[in-house]
Formats: structure tokens, C-alpha cells, sequence
């Protein structure tokens, strides 16, 4: 199917476009391999912050495949450099320096990048940042290192502005979360899920704020510090040293439209991760893809999405038919507590929470539609976490008064024999 | 100083030696090929699942509750089964050999 002329370009290096590069070689792909990211770091795990990189006291990010590894696999890396336009028509690229790059199969692992909302004076506030790349982290660490009274506001209380928030307690930060719903992680779990991680964070010294709109931020002195003030619309206001901001990301779609694809929430692709172009395909954040399990179309922000899907469009590129069928899933680690997640809870219609007997902050929510399970948060609970994978993969019903009762421990006798 | 071999299912042999970090860290860092440690170490992928030899089980030590549940995932798991994320390089588990599962 392919020939050692043909040249496979990838356009973003991180979980999606680094995995679809060493996939194609898996795949036998004979061709050049070029992978292009404007980001100047050695590809890495992302975003670093809400894992250990900002309580390690290592200066290097968390690389995802070490150096050799690229050069064995002949894989060209062109870091730091920016692509600018995209020729479908004449299948080119040029780079930021107008080199010319040919291929022959484009892959758009281009990703996802922050959402900086509108509000008055933040474009004007020198010291806030986002928390996507290495470089974001480096400035957030130096940032808050030369700060003197480690007061940190996070406006955003979604997963990574709370794994940020513990990341910062755990090295004495003082902070607060802002939140503009009227419950932390309101968009992606039930209350349930909101209450617990409420009640975490405060345990720990952080504030979360809800029904908090940030209206107005502007430079101030406070003490002879120079700070930022973040006032809400219901005229509190709270001053920081370090202003983060994360508020959700925005797929990078500008050149897929350059090129005249399909856009949807992101990219349009096939099961295949092939785009209304046939020599152009798109991976990871970016991609608006269809889930054969929940016959829906969605975009997932995940390592596990971008890694799966990788491996499906290098087979799909080197000729070898092959349809993404997975059941999506996530984590977050915050503090000592591990939340898992399978599933999409979408469309729910009812849900179960098991809080286990004798067992302090081990709890599970069963996400359900009619008879169908959807998704299981767990937190502390990878057993609930692997059954409910089963399950969902398996699509068994459920009895759900067995699972609601907590004196019968979880097992798959939960699952009604078919 | 702890030297560890790794067995890859194409029975490639790699020697390495690390006086700090995880095992999975070791195994990604010396390209092993199929440890892919996709979650970066925090026990949330099971995609670093070995096999310790038989005579090194006991240097290694046994899996955790959660490292348990998670090895369930994998269809090929078995008593010698270990997410190597979850094993911690140190000198007590010098000259240990893991087969990587497929």
C-alpha cells in the first residue's frame, strides 16, 4: 500500500500525534514520518501540572517517549516550529520560515488550546496563565515561587483547575477556585461527584467558590505586593500573586478550515479518523468522531481517546481497515483520591450511589439510562471502576436494587444473567 | 544501583540499570518496547502490565488493592502479575526479570 517515497505528516506532537507516529511504524509504514509541533520541548505528558510536575522537584517534564526512541523509529521531529498554511489542493504545508513540506497522508493531531474568557482587564494582567504546555507550568511555578504571600485565585472549577488547585496546596499555596456554575464540575458529573470534591478541597485549605462570575481583574497594591484583584459580579473581590485560568479549551480547527474540511466541534471524521478529505485525517482533542457504543457524536479531551484513536488511523493510513469502537474513559488524581471514570453519562436517566460500608471515601455513581448502563464515576473504587468497564463493554443489565444495597458487596452478581 | 532484565514478546532481552524512578519509568526510558505507561504512572491504564519471574516475586513484593482491580482489565493477567508504574526501582529488586505481557 505504501512506498518508501510517501511521506506521512503529523501536525502535533503530543499523546495523539507522537503515539499515531510510532503506530505507523508499527504498521509498517515504509515512508518518512514527519511530526511538526510549535512546541520547542522533547514531546511530553500533558498537562503536566495536574499530574507531579509541579510537587516534583525535577526540572525536566514527563517525556513521552525518551530521545533514542524517535531516531530508532525514524521519525522526524520538527519542534518548535509553527505551520502556517495548508495547500490540500497541491497536498504541502509551510512552516512559520516558509519551508515547503510535501506529503502524502496528513495527520491533524493539532489539539486543543485554552479559552480565555472575556473579562475586563485579564488580557491586560501581565501574571495570568493557562495550563496547557510546559512553558504555561514553568511560568506558573516561577511565578509562584518570587510571589510573596503564595495567594493563587483559579478561576475555573473544572477537573484541571482542581487537580491544579491540589497540586499548589500540596506545596503551600493559599488558593481559591472560582466557579461561575452553581457547582464545581457541574458539566461533567452529578452533585454527588461536586459535593465530594467540595468537601476535599476544603478539607484541605483550598476555597471553592460557587456561583462566582469574575466580571473585572485589574493590577493593584496591596501591602506594598503587587497583586491582582479579581472581582465577581456580586461585588466580592479576591487578590492574587499567581491569576490561573481554566476555563475549558476550544479545539484547533484553523487549518482544517485552511484545508476546507468538514467542521463540527472540531474536526468531522470517520471511524476511520479519516476527514472530508481522503488524504488528511485528524486525531485527539480535535477530532468530532462518532461513538458506535452510544451512537453519538462526540470530542473527548482524554489521553486514552487520543492513544486509541492513534492506533486505529496509523492502521487506516498503511491500508489496514480499521473502525474506532471503544468505550471512553478518564482519571483524575487529586490530593490522595483517585477518581475513575468509563463511560459517557450523557442522557441519563437515573443514577446509583454506592457509598461502600466500613470503607471511608469509597463511593461509586451508576450512571443509567432506563436500563442501560452508561457510565460509573468511582472514586477510591477501581473495582467499581473495572466492573462498571465490563459491564458497559458487555452491555449487561444491571439489578439495580442489588447494586443500591451496600450490604452486598460489589461483584459481578450485580450484572443480571442474560 | 539495581540491574533489571526485561523480556520483550518478541524475547528481546534488555538489561538496564537505575538507581531511582519506577520500573515503567526504566522500561520507557530504555524504549522496552510494549510498556507503554500511557497514563504517565499513576496506576490508571494498565498498560505496563509484566510478568515477575516466579523466584523474584518475593524482592518485589505484591500488588496493592488498587493495582489488583486494575490488573483485572487485563485479560492475561495471572498471579505473577504486576503494573510495573507501581514498582519503585531500589536495590532490593536488583537482578529482577519481568516479561513484558502482550
Amino acid at each position: 500500500m505504501c512506498t518508501s517515497k510517501d511521506i506521512c505528516v503529523i501536525i502535533g506532537a503530543s499523546h495523539a500525534g507522537v503515539n499515531t507516529a510510532f503506530n505507523l511504524r508499527k504498521e509498517k509504514w515504509l515512508g518518512k514520518i514527519i511530526l511538526i509541533d510549535a512546541d520547542p520541548e522533547l514531546p511530553y505528558h500533558r498537562p503536566p501540572l495536574s499530574k507531579t510536575y509541579l510537587t516534583a522537584n525535577t526540572s525536566t517534564t514527563n517525556l513521552l517517549k525518551p530521545i533514542e526512541s524517535y531516531k530508532k523509529d525514524n521519525i522526524t521531529l520538527l519542534l518548535g516550529k509553527k505551520v502556517t498554511r495548508l495547500d490540500a489542493v497541491n497536498r504541502c504545508l509551510f512552516l512559520d520560515n516558509e519551508t515547503k513540506i510535501d506529503y502524502t497522508k496528513l495527520v491533524l493531531a493539532t489539539g486543543a488550546k485554552p479559552i480565555i474568557p472575556t473579562i475586563e482587564g485579564l488580557k491586560e494582567t501581565a501574571s495570568y496563565f493557562c495550563l496547557r504546555t510546559a512553558a504555561d507550568i514553568v511560568a506558573i511555578k516561577e511565578s509562584y515561587n518570587a510571589s510573596k504571600t503564595k495567594k493563587v485565585v483559579i478561576i475555573g472549577g473544572g477537573y484541571i483547575g482542581l487537580e491544579t488547585a491540589a497540586s499548589l496546596k500540596k506545596i503551600g499555596a493559599e488558593v481559591v477556585v472560582l466557579e461561575r456554575e452553581s457547582r464545581i464540575l457541574k458539566r461533567v458529573a452529578t452533585a454527588v461527584i461536586s459535593d465530594f470534591f467540595r468537601d476535599l478541597h476544603t478539607q484541605n485549605g483550598v476555597q471553592i467558590l460557587e456561583n462566582k462570575e469574575v466580571s473585572k481583574v485589574e493590577n493593584t497594591l496591596e501591602n506594598g505586593v503587587k497583586v491582582t484583584k479579581v472581582h465577581c459580579t456580586d461585588a466580592s473581590y479576591f487578590t492574587a500573586e499567581v491569576l490561573i485560568v481554566g476555563v475549558g479549551v476550544i479545539p484547533n480547527t484553523e487549518l482544517a478550515k485552511q484545508a476546507g474540511l468538514k467542521l463540527k466541534n472540531g474536526i468531522s471524521v470517520a471511524n476511520t479518523g479519516e476527514t472530508s478529505n481522503l488524504n488528511i485525517y485528524a486525531v485527539g482533542d480535535c477530532a468530532y468522531h462518532y461513538n458506535l457504543h452510544y451512537k453519538t457524536y462526540v470530542r473527548l479531551e482524554s489521553v486514552q481517546n487520543a492513544v486509541d484513536q492513534s492506533k486505529i488511523i496509523a492502521a487506516n493510513i498503511c491500508g489496514n481497515p480499521l473502525i474506532y469502537n471503544t468505550i471512553p474513559w478518564f482519571w483524575s488524581d487529586q490530593y490522595n483520591v483517585k477518581l475513575q471514570i468509563v463511560g459517557l453519562a450523557e442522557n441519563y436517566t437515573d443514577y446509583i450511589v454506592r457509598e461502600e460500608q466500613d470503607k471511608e471515601n469509597v463511593i461509586s455513581v451508576w450512571y443509567f439510562n432506563n436500563d442501560e448502563l452508561l457510565a460509573v464515576n468511582a472514586i477510591n473504587h477501581t473495582k467499581a471502576y473495572v466492573f462498571g468497564t465490563k459491564f458497559i463493554k458487555e452491555s449487561k443489565k444491571i439489578a439495580k436494587e442489588k447494586l443500591a444495597d451496600t450490604s452486598i458487596p460489589l461483584s459481578k452478581d450485580i450484572a443480571v444473567v442474560n | 544501583m539495581a540491574k533489571i532484565t526485561f523480556i520483550t514478546s518478541s524475547n528481546e532481552k534488555i538489561t538496564v540499570a537505575a538507581t531511582e524512578g519506577s520500573v515503567m519509568e526504566l522500561a520507557v526510558n530504555n524504549n522496552v518496547q510494549g510498556i507503554d505507561g500511557d497514563c504517565g504512572g499513576v496506576c490508571s491504564c494498565a498498560t505496563c502490565h509484566v510478568f515477575v519471574a516466579p523466584e523474584d516475586v518475593d524482592k518485589v513484593g505484591v500488588a496493592s488493592e488498587i493495582e489488583t482491580d486494575m490488573l483485572e482489565l487485563a485479560d492475561d493477567a495471572n498471579e505473577y502479575s504486576r503494573l510495573c508504574c507501581q514498582i519503585p526501582v531500589t536495590d532490593a529488586i536488583d537482578n529482577v526479570v519481568f516479561t513484558v505481557a502482550k
